[in-house]
């Protein structure tokens, strides 16, 4: 029996009176070498939990940014069985930190469910968000998944009300990821109040923790959101400084930094906001 | 007896889960979750509701020109020297196509749920006209996503579009075609949930849309049921619908699923054939079943389930799905799927311009191509009916760029 690393993360958070900082990384952008380094790279940077991206052709809640990485990582051979490989990888490393495998039903339903879950527990993943799989759909993956002891994470979004919200919990474990905004990631958040009351409407809904994720693009912003938050997710802003460092679509030296550095700034933010 | 025969129908699909078999489903992102709800509980109300229906049906006749008429192809049948052949004539309707049946039917509904911005996808630009029309018919602001490739390819109808005071907004990603239009169309009602409404072309997507659309496109089948008895005093031998997405097809299928006699053929885009890799658009023929925009069915998507992006000489059919409700027709094996290449359905649309003086659509052209195929091995007393279901005036550059002339 492995011992429930999610949970301890955020106990550990709590203990400390912060929200947890959940970096994002796309598995195989622009390389499986460089992106290993970068999530190798997060727990040192202030990550508490790690979401790791896998690429799908069709990403459709995804902005121009997450989707571009992934095109490239699937043009660079990424796979399913790669990403998987990844967090192997990453385990023998380091044992505490949660994996949250994140992306779309599809490449997971070809692969088999049953023999993905097998993979993904022997690799070491702690959880999984799968976009396209709302609670109408809870056979396909969400109760096999907490069968085999991974979390399966849902999504909340502002058009989730109170009444939906019970159907939504249900099932839910792990943690609960707000969506911020109605959009696509890389959006910008507008207003943190409406997200700091629907936060609060959630938090007296469930025991779970609830972490926000979605248009968090700053040390402010994750100052802001990490007050009243459990956790705070980022990832387009760190695909995108990834983006930047690249040389004609490669790695350079500076591209793993580039990420990190952003992490330990806005892991900082985490921890200044209570 | 009556209730045993409903029990094996094939006409009771899909379940309350919007399940045909293990198609369909509701495959979206929370987000959205929400909106496909109320879609369902209010088109369920609409479907029942006598003043919403009345409305319709009296715009299918005065606006579209309903009911489009049943056309014996004459020359066609003498030159085949097989089974007589009919023309269901969608490509009379108003707009062009098909498309309009669905159209007037969503429109309506996004009225009656007080949406006030309507956003559509489309490939050859057939739905984004008929989109873009019923929009100006009902005074709403409109936006129509088009992959940049079809917007170069369709450039008639990108204009018409534009006319009819639609915002048509070219997608880059991938290789510019339905499919990418539909992921964008998708990311824009996911960010603008409030007013706007998705009315979605073709009968795939998340449950209800499937059900949705058949039930709109059904008339198609309903008229031809009524003329084709009139006419001959039995029903067809043969239907024979071109397959995109599948909403003209389930369209004319849908009513004769239970008359066994009745034999169905659906023409997919067999490209360049269906051994080159990524040169086709046939996904029952070619694919497997995978899960894409908001449901489950035929899909060609490579080892790890990544979806590729598939190939027609025709933009209408270049989509690596198809609708749940075929996939669930294939594997039940009620209906003969097959794959057309482009160099057939060229040849059928001139074949069919020249010998009726009707330019089908090249859509419709792959539909022809099966019924050249067909006529021939049947019987002189047998029948075909093939859905025209959009007229060619779109296509004429594409033709005239394959058969080397410039215009």
């Amino acid at each position: 029996m492995s011992e429930n690393r999610i949970k301890k993360a955020f106990e550990k958070c709590k203990h400390e009176n912060r929200a947890a900082f959940m970096p994002f990384v796309s598995a195989g952008y622009p390389d499986i070498k460089t992106s290993q380094a970068i999530m190798d790279g997060f727990p040192q940077a202030g990550a508490d939990i790690i979401e790791v991206g896998m690429p799908f052709s069709d990403p459709m809640a995804d902005g121009p940014i997450v989707e571009a990485a992934g095109h490239v990582a699937l043009k660079n051979g990424q796979t399913l069985q790669k990403t998987l490989n990844m967090v192997a990888s990453f385990r023998q490393k380091d044992s505490e930190t949660p994996i949250i495998l994140m992306g779309y039903y599809n490449p997971i339903y070809i692969f088999g469910v049953d023999n993905f879950l097998d993979e993904a527990k022997k690799a070491g993943v702690d959880g999984l968000i799968v976009v396209d799989l709302p609670s109408e759909e809870d056979g396909e993956l969400c109760l096999p998944a907490l069968k085999a002891n991974i979390d399966f994470i849902r999504l909340t979004t502002p058009t989730t009300n109170d009444e939906r919200l019970k159907t939504v919990l249900k099932n839910s474990s792990g943690f609960i990821y707000y969506v911020s905004i109605t959009g696509i990631t890389g959006s910008k958040i507008t207003n943190y109040d409406k997200v700091e009351k629907a936060v609060k409407r959630i938090k007296s809904q469930t025991e779970l923790p609830v972490c926000v994720g979605f248009g968090i693009k700053t040390a402010d912003d994750a100052k802001a959101i990490g007050k009243h938050a459990d956790g705070v997710v980022i990832a387009s802003v760190l695909i995108k400084a990834l983006g930047d460092s690249l040389e004609n679509e490669k790695a350079t030296k500076q591209s793993v930094n580039s990420v990190l550095e952003i992490v330990r700034s806005l892991a900082k933010g985490v921890r200044q906001a209570r | 007896m009556e209730n045993n025969n409903l029990r094996n129908s094939l006409k009771n699909g899909p379940d309350e889960n919007g399940n045909f078999g293990i198609f369909g489903g509701r495959f979206v992102a929370e987000t959205l979750m929400p909106l496909i709800l109320e879609l369902q509980s209010e088109y369920k109300k609409a479907k029942n509701d006598k003043a919403y229906q009345a409305e319709l049906s009296a715009l299918n006749s005065t606006y579209t020109g309903r009911p489009s008429p049943l056309y014996f192809a004459e020359r066609l049948t003498n030159e085949l020297n097989g089974a007589k052949i009919y023309f269901k004539r969608e490509e009379l309707n108003h707009t062009g196509s098909h498309k309009i049946n669905n159209c007037l039917g969503q429109i309506l509904l996004a009225k009656r749920m007080g949406r006030t911005r309507i956003i559509a996808e489309t490939g050859a630009g057939q739905h984004g006209v008929a989109t873009a029309t019923v929009c100006a018919r009902f005074g709403l602001p409109c936006v129509i996503y088009m992959g940049a490739t079809d917007v170069e390819r369709q450039a008639p109808n990108v204009f018409r579009m534009k006319l009819l005071g639609a915002e048509v907004v070219p997608v880059s990603a991938g290789a510019g075609t339905l499919k990418d239009a539909m992921n964008e169309a998708l990311r824009d009602w996911v960010t603008n949930v409030d007013d706007t409404y998705y009315l979605i072309g073709t009968a795939a997507g998340p449950h209800p849309y499937p059900a949705m659309v058949r039930d709109f496109q059904s008339i198609i089948g309903h008229e031809l049921r009524e003329q084709f008895l009139k006419v001959e005093g039995k029903l067809p031998d043969a239907i024979v619908a071109c397959i995109g997405g599948g909403s003209n097809a389930i369209g004319i299928f849908h009513t004769f699923l239970d008359d066994n006699e009745v034999k169905l053929y659906g023409a997919e885009a067999g490209g360049y054939g269906l051994d080159v890799e990524n040169g086709h658009a046939a996904s029952m023929s070619g694919g497997k079943p995978g899960v894409l925009h908001g449901n489950r069915t035929y899909l060609l998507q490579n080892e790890d389930g990544q979806i590729l992006e598939g190939h027609s000489i025709s933009a209408g059919l270049d989509y690596p799905g198809v609708g749940p409700e075929h996939s669930f027709l294939k594997d039940s094996g009620r209906v003969n799927y097959v794959p057309i290449t482009d160099k057939e359905a060229l040849e059928a649309f001139q074949i069919c311009t020249k010998l009726e003086g009707i330019i089908p659509a090249l859509e419709s052209a792959h539909g022809l191509a099966q019924v050249i195929k067909l006529a021939p091995t049947m019987d002189k007393e047998q029948t075909i009916v093939l859905n025209l279901s959009g007229r060619g005036d779109k296509d004429v550059e594409t033709v005239g760029k394959h058969l080397g002339v410039e215009l």
